[in-house]
């Protein structure tokens, strides 16, 4: 009760005291306040202790931890009884401390640091920041001097130099441009080595050098002319671009309609300026390049007997011949080597035979005989390339109307020369007693049996002869009744072999027996007959009035199954044909020098009709199997009327 | 370099042909059929599409090499073979369409 009493006594003098001189003169008077808590009398009277601990009353007082070596939670006594009202970090630092210390030195020093420790230091300390002061100067008694030094004028020297010789230089860097400087290299290196190994005299220096010059200008010349030639085939592709249309995509669709008859059509015509007073003696088609084709030139005209030539035509290029190769004796056959096919035998009018290599530069051919090596002495009718020898020597054949039938040998002798070796096999009629030759005038090998060949004559005999036996014929056809002009060995079936002649006539024939399977009357002396390699009874004619005449066999047995006028009847005579190896285009060489080319229609081209879900067989037994069902046909009747042979005429 | 000329004269002699121009590998033109003018923007032209044209070949296989282009537009034709050290350009004047297949009758 005193407390509150106090309480309220402090009050009201607080309000006293605030309200100010007004109470001070009315005097004092108890003024309650209107919150005062309401007591009564006794409880105002009642003395109420109070005392003063130290306790914290906000401290906790049941804290409870957990004791891990117990494991239970434990409470804890003793509680921090302390409370913290204000906290407050000071900026005084004793002087002797280390940090003091530290402190005035960063102070006078102004950054330096040194190793402190010192008991100078104080003193230093205080000493330097005396220094540190600037320096008063005298008000009444100052006077200020200075001096001014000479400067040096500034003088500027140039010196200029000639700048160092600049071209700029670009390049790309391509995949090709490395190739090619890592080749250049490469055939540097090959160079170097080859030098090494040579000799190292000053001489050989000079002269390699002439030698390199030489080749560069020679390899100039090689590259005009390869670009010339690729220029004028593509100049030549424009001109003839309907031409050369044709010949790769026409297929005469009217073909459909007529039943077994083709046509020709007519491609490219070649013609030489220099070659149009010769005929076409001999066509030949290049087996390995089969765009291809060579040409000999000369004349059938005994009395008319001047220069030849060899001419090589590219179907490419048909205006003008790849290669020209003059002769001065007619070209009266030729024949290009299977696996070789840079090397041609020709044999001449004048009975002369030649090899020309097309890889050679130059118009000689590489060999040509002469009287001392064994030349035939009348014109040399047919050439053919053999398989080689044993030692690995090319050779070739030739018949010749002298009556023999020679084996040239090419030999090549220790530095390179090549010669000939001859042997002879005579054409001759056994049952007389003096020997008198028989004129050969064709010849052909046959093409799977190489001892086995034929030789027409002129007689129009055909005898079958074999290399082992120089002397005898294995056989003797009577053929024709004037001189032969071809006998072919068909392709594929090895028995069968057809000739042709003056006396109108193509006859083929099966070798083991005497008489022909076919004979065909054409109405015209017959020039050449050529079998067609795609098929075994597919064969072309051509006569002297103009006409083509395409047979095939297993089509109709009688007749060609086109006939076809190619050139003017009354100008021009058809001399020689050849079928081309790949493509459906056959040549037709004249005697007036011109070869023209045609492409056989497609029922000239028939393949046997496959049967509805068998495949097509392909392949030469195919057509071997062809002719061998016609040409039993043939024979069933002969066994049939005992040996009396038949004869199939046609018209 | 006589066989070049020969050539040369053939194909000038061919129908259409409206001139010819051999370049060095470098665009400068040695021979020509044609006026100065002409030969000189010709080669200039032809050899820049020349060299692009070998890069782009070369670039992808370069074992490979350019033998012949043909550049065909409305009214004419040139045709260039390049080689190695050299460079032939050919004019037509005029296009030879694909004419209609012809049909034989015997």
């Amino acid at each position: 009760a005193k407390s509150t009493k106090a309480a309220t006594k402090k009050k009201e003098e607080a309000v006293e005291t605030g309200t100010g001189w007004e109470e001070w003169s009315q005097g004092k008077a108890l003024v309650r306040p209107p919150d005062q808590m309401e007591l009564t009398e006794a409880e105002l009277k009642e003395d109420i202790t109070r005392i003063l601990t130290a306790n914290n009353p906000h401290a906790p007082q049941n804290i409870v931890r957990y004791s891990v070596k117990e494991r239970s939670y434990k409470p804890i006594n003793v509680v921090d009884q302390m409370a913290v009202h204000c906290v407050l970090e000071g900026s005084l630092v004793h002087q002797d401390s280390e940090e003091a210390r530290k402190l005035r030195v960063k102070e006078v020093d102004g950054g330096d640091v040194e190793e402190a420790a010192d008991e100078d230091r104080p003193d230093s300390a205080v000493s330097r920041i005396n220094k540190k002061e600037p320096k008063v100067t005298n008000q009444f008694n100052f006077s200020n001097r200075a001096s001014q030094t000479l400067n040096n004028p500034m003088r500027d020297r140039i010196c200029q130099t000639e700048p160092p010789p600049r071209s700029s230089f670009s390049a790309t860097a391509n995949q090709w441009e490395i190739y090619d400087a890592y080749v250049q290299e490469l055939q540097k290196q090959e160079k170097n080595k080859e030098k090494q190994k040579g000799m190292h005299s000053q001489k050989d220096n000079g002269k390699s050098k002439k030698v390199m010059l030489m080749e560069t200008q020679s390899e100039d010349v090689t590259k005009w002319t390869m670009a010339s030639k690729i220029l004028e085939r593509t100049i030549s592709q424009n001109t003839f671009d309907d031409i050369a249309q044709d010949f790769k995509y026409f297929e005469d669709a009217s073909d459909e309609f007529r039943e077994q008859e083709g046509t020709l059509l007519p491609l490219w015509k070649f013609q030489y300026d220099k070659a149009k007073t010769l005929s076409v003696t001999a066509l030949c088609w290049n087996n390995k390049y089969q765009d291809l084709f060579a040409v000999g030139l000369g004349s059938y005209n005994f009395s008319r007997q001047g220069c030849g030539m060899l001419l090589f035509y590219s179907l490419k290029n048909p205006a003008f011949p790849e290669y020209i190769y003059p002769t001065s004796s007619g070209v009266m056959c030729l024949d290009i080597h299977a696996q070789h096919s840079h090397l041609v035998a020709v044999g001449f009018y004048d009975g002369c035979v030649a090899v020309y290599s097309l890889k050679e530069e130059g118009q000689e051919p590489v060999y040509k005989s002469t009287a001392k090596t064994g030349k035939h002495t009348d014109p040399v009718w047919q050439v053919r390339w053999q398989s080689d020898d044993m030692d690995n020597n090319h050779n070739f054949y030739s018949v010749s109307s002298d009556g023999r039938v020679v084996s040239w040998t090419l030999v090549k002798v220790s530095r390179g020369d090549i010669h000939f070796v001859a042997v002879l096999y005579l054409i001759g009629k056994a049952s007389l007693k003096y020997s008198c030759y028989s004129s050969g005038t064709s010849f052909d090998s046959h093409k799977q049996i190489d001892y086995m060949f034929l030789v027409g004559t002129e007689e129009g005999k055909i005898h079958k002869c074999s290399k082992t036996y120089s002397s005898q014929f294995l056989e003797t056809y009577d053929a024709h009744s004037m001189a032969v002009d071809t006998v072919k060995w068909n392709y594929f079936h090895p028995k069968v072999f057809v000739s042709c002649s003056s006396d109108w006539t193509v006859k083929i024939w099966d070798h083991t027996i005497n008489t022909p399977m076919f004979v065909f009357d054409l109405q015209a002396a017959v020039g050449d007959v050529a079998w067609s390699p795609y098929s075994s009874t597919v064969f072309a004619a051509v006569t002297t009035d103009g006409t083509v005449h395409v047979f095939d066999l297993s089509v109709n047995k009688y007749e060609a199954i086109c006939q076809q006028l190619v050139v003017d009847k009354k100008k021009t005579k058809l001399t020689h044909v050849e079928f081309n190896p790949i493509h459906p285009v056959i040549i037709v060489g004249d005697d007036r020098g011109y070869v023209t080319s045609f492409k056989l229609s497609p029922n000239l081209r028939k393949k046997p009709k496959a049967k509805k879900g068998h495949e097509l067989p392909k392949g030469p037994e195919v057509e071997v199997a062809k002719m061998e069902k016609l040409l039993s046909l043939l024979r069933e009747p002969d066994q049939n009327s005992r040996g009396k042979s038949q004869h199939w005429t046609g018209r | 370099m006589a066989e070049v000329e020969e050539t040369l004269k053939r194909i000038q002699g061919q129908k259409g042909v409206q001139g010819i121009i051999v370049a060095n590998s470098e665009g400068i033109p040695i021979k020509s059929t044609l006026d100065n003018s002409s030969t000189v923007q010709y080669a200039g032209l032809i050899h820049q599409l020349v060299m692009k044209a070998r890069s782009t070949i070369r670039d992808i296989d370069p074992q490979n090499d350019l033998t012949f282009m043909r550049v065909r537009s409305k009214k004419n034709e040139i045709m260039i073979a390049p080689g190695e050290s050299i460079c032939w350009e050919l004019l037509l004047n005029e296009f030879h369409s694909p004419k209609m297949k012809r049909c034989y009758s015997s």
